[in-house]
């Protein structure tokens, strides 16, 4: 072969670093550059000046816990926990709206803010056209939402240490947890976006969110349905999430809570691949 | 690529920045590029000019390797863009036909944003950006939004940050369009500037002037087909001619003057509006259709144009 002209000549800027990890050997190539924080690094520069965002993100879930576990615990008085034994309504309640949190603020940004770029504001396309790809796009999408969802849910749990009502040394790991969870919804919530045709298909969204947030034993134990009943809410993701939580907040640790955790795994993954591909094929055209 | 001898033709392949050869592009069943041949060369300013759904976007994506051909081959830089595409486009600067900046950051902090997207270290990149933000005028909007700034300097700003990774190969997609006079001379300067340092353009415009000003060679792109190719002066002297005289005549008296004009010119045009005689002395043809006794309202002498060459290869004006 004659000179490969692909090789760089002499001082000009250096090719992208090698790709390592894992990812890149099981993905083809041209869909993933290896430089997912890049993206991340955008959303910081971003959101340095929409931090208010962020600040009404956690006092949202802080406004609930004092409405519903001050005063509707008030009226309710003690519930039973996940080991029977008994907790007031606000140590009960306070995990729940912990994972819900984590929902929310992933969910939030993966759908309205991935929206407008996507639609709207041409990101991608413009990312697109540099060597990364759309696995980078996604990943780097994701992990924002992410950190922000983890980011509402470390202000909650120091929120919850604060009017004590966390009851185990357990729940140092609520935190990474809930990025798992953020991470799930996130990857989930961007791979749904990418069906999304206009302002107006975001009642789908609202309608798949709020009854996912009220009957996956946010606010009453599961034990208050009929057994069929139970096994619905039993595959909502909440539902896992929020086990997981009460779990690790009140100190009631069992093997089961890994089958939760791997459920967000799956979903993470499953999440990640099909946003990727979504992606690909809408702007790779 | 097999053993080649080190022949002329091996030492030309390794001058094409682009070869296309049999290119198409299908967008369901609707053919948008098809079959096209084309080579772009190490430092030419290269051009496709072509109305309105010629196929010339979908070419340049193509190149860019945004957008995986249907079939035929395509090469650029030497590397196919359907396996080597993150390494051909970190090679390559694009401007897209519709600015796509991030409105979400300042003027500077797209190009920082941009260079990192390559991977580019952060000091780098921002040495980088004082020198595009000079290059491009814009240092003094440098911490401003990008939202406001007019269209001018959106554009330039979208040529600063496609020149962040410092592109062998430059690719804008109707650079000008919707800008004003002055704005597009600008930006021509800047980009000769580009071509004078080496950089090999690929332009795509339905502007002929742009096409001329710009193009050290071109392809005529019309319904997803090359229909000519040449240097400017080349595609004229093969289609036009030298000199054009327009003649505009009152509603209703073009028609008879049609059969005159024939016989004073190489060839004539009859637009809605206006003949075209082509010739290559106007002065002359002007002075010989007046003693024929035609009454034009208004006259016109000018230079042979892309125009022409548009108007004589598929029978329609390029710009409607
Ligand atoms: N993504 C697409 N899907 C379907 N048709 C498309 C798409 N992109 C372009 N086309 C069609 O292909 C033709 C060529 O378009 P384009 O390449 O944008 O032309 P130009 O840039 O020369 O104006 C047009 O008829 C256009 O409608
Ligand atoms: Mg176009």
């Amino acid at each position: 072969m004659t000179q490969d002209v692909l090789t760089r000549p002499p001082g000009e800027p250096p090719p992208p670093p090698a790709r390592s990890g894992l990812l890149p050997r099981v993905l083809p190539p041209g869909l993933y550059a290896g430089r997912a924080h890049t993206l991340v690094e955008r959303s910081l520069l971003v959101n340095r000046r929409t931090w208010m965002a962020v600040v009404s993100g956690f006092f949202e879930p802080l406004f609930f816990l004092l409405a519903l576990g001050q005063g509707l615990g008030a009226l309710v008085g003690e519930v039973t926990g996940p080991d029977g034994q008994p907790l007031t309504y606000a140590e009960f309640v306070a995990p729940a709206l912990l994972a819900a949190s984590a929902m929310n603020g992933a969910i939030y940004d993966a759908t309205y803010n991935i929206f407008f770029k996507f639609r709207y504001a041409k990101l991608y396309d413009a990312v697109l056209a540099t060597p990364l790809g759309p696995v980078d796009v996604a990943l780097g999408e994701i992990s924002w939402a992410l950190i922000r969802g983890g980011m509402y849910s470390g202000g909650f749990l120091v929120v919850m240490l604060g009017m004590g009502l966390v009851g185990s040394w357990w729940a140092v790991l609520a935190l990474p947890a809930a990025l798992l969870v953020a991470f799930a919804f996130a990857a989930v919530g961007m791979a749904a976006t990418t069906w999304l045709r206009s302002w107006q298909d975001f009642e789908f969204v609202q309608l798949a969110l709020v009854p996912m947030f009220l009957f996956s034993t946010t606010f009453y134990p599961l034990t208050v349905y009929p057994r069929p009943v139970q096994v619905a809410v039993e595959v909502f993701p909440l539902y896992h999430a929020i086990e997981l939580m009460r779990g690790l907040a009140t100190g009631v640790v069992h093997w089961g809570m890994l089958g939760h955790a791997a459920y967000f795994l799956v979903l993470a993954a499953l999440g990640a691949v099909v946003a990727s591909r979504r992606l690909g094929r809408l702007l790779l055209r | 690529m097999s053993e080649e001898p080190d022949t002329v033709a091996s030492v030309i392949r390794d001058t094409a920045l682009v070869r296309a050869s049999g290119l198409v592009k299908r967008f369901g069943d609707f053919e948008a590029v098809r079959g096209i041949d084309v080579e772009v060369h190490r430092g030419e300013a290269f051009g496709f000019l072509g109305p309105n759904g010629a196929g010339k976007s979908s070419t340049m994506r193509m190149i860019a390797c945004v957008s995986p051909r249907t079939s035929g081959d395509l090469r650029v830089l030497g590397g196919d863009p359907d396996v080597d595409g993150p390494r051909i486009r970190a090679r390559i600067g694009v401007v897209p036909q519709q600015d796509n900046l991030d409105n979400e950051l300042t003027v500077r902090q797209n190009l920082h944003v941009y260079g990192r997207y390559f991977g580019l270290p952060r000091a780098h990149v921002r040495a980088r950006a004082e020198e595009l933000l000079d290059f491009a005028q814009l240092t003094e909007r440098a911490d401003d939004e990008v939202e406001p700034l007019s269209g001018g300097m959106k554009r330039r700003l979208t040529i600063a940050r496609s020149l962040v990774n410092d592109p062998e190969l430059l690719l804008l997609d109707e650079p000008t369009t919707g800008l004003d006079p002055q704005a597009r001379h600008l930006l021509w300067d800047r980009l000769f500037r580009l071509k004078q340092n080496g950089v090999t353009l690929i332009v795509t415009t339905h502007y002929m002037d742009e096409a001329e000003q710009l193009c050290d060679r071109l392809v005529v792109m019309d319904d997803g087909r090359v229909v000519a190719e040449g240097s400017p002066a080349e595609l004229i002297r093969a289609h036009a001619s030298r000199e054009v005289v327009e003649l505009r005549f009152a509603p209703g008296h073009q028609e008879r003057a049609v059969p005159v004009a024939r016989e004073l010119a190489e060839r004539v045009e009859a637009l809605p509006d206006r003949l075209l005689l082509y010739t290559g002395d106007g002065e002359a043809a002007l002075a010989a259709a007046h003693r024929r006794g035609l009454q034009p309202v208004a006259t016109l002498v000018r230079r042979g144009t892309l125009e022409d060459v548009f108007l004589h290869l598929t029978g329609r004006s390029l710009v409607d």
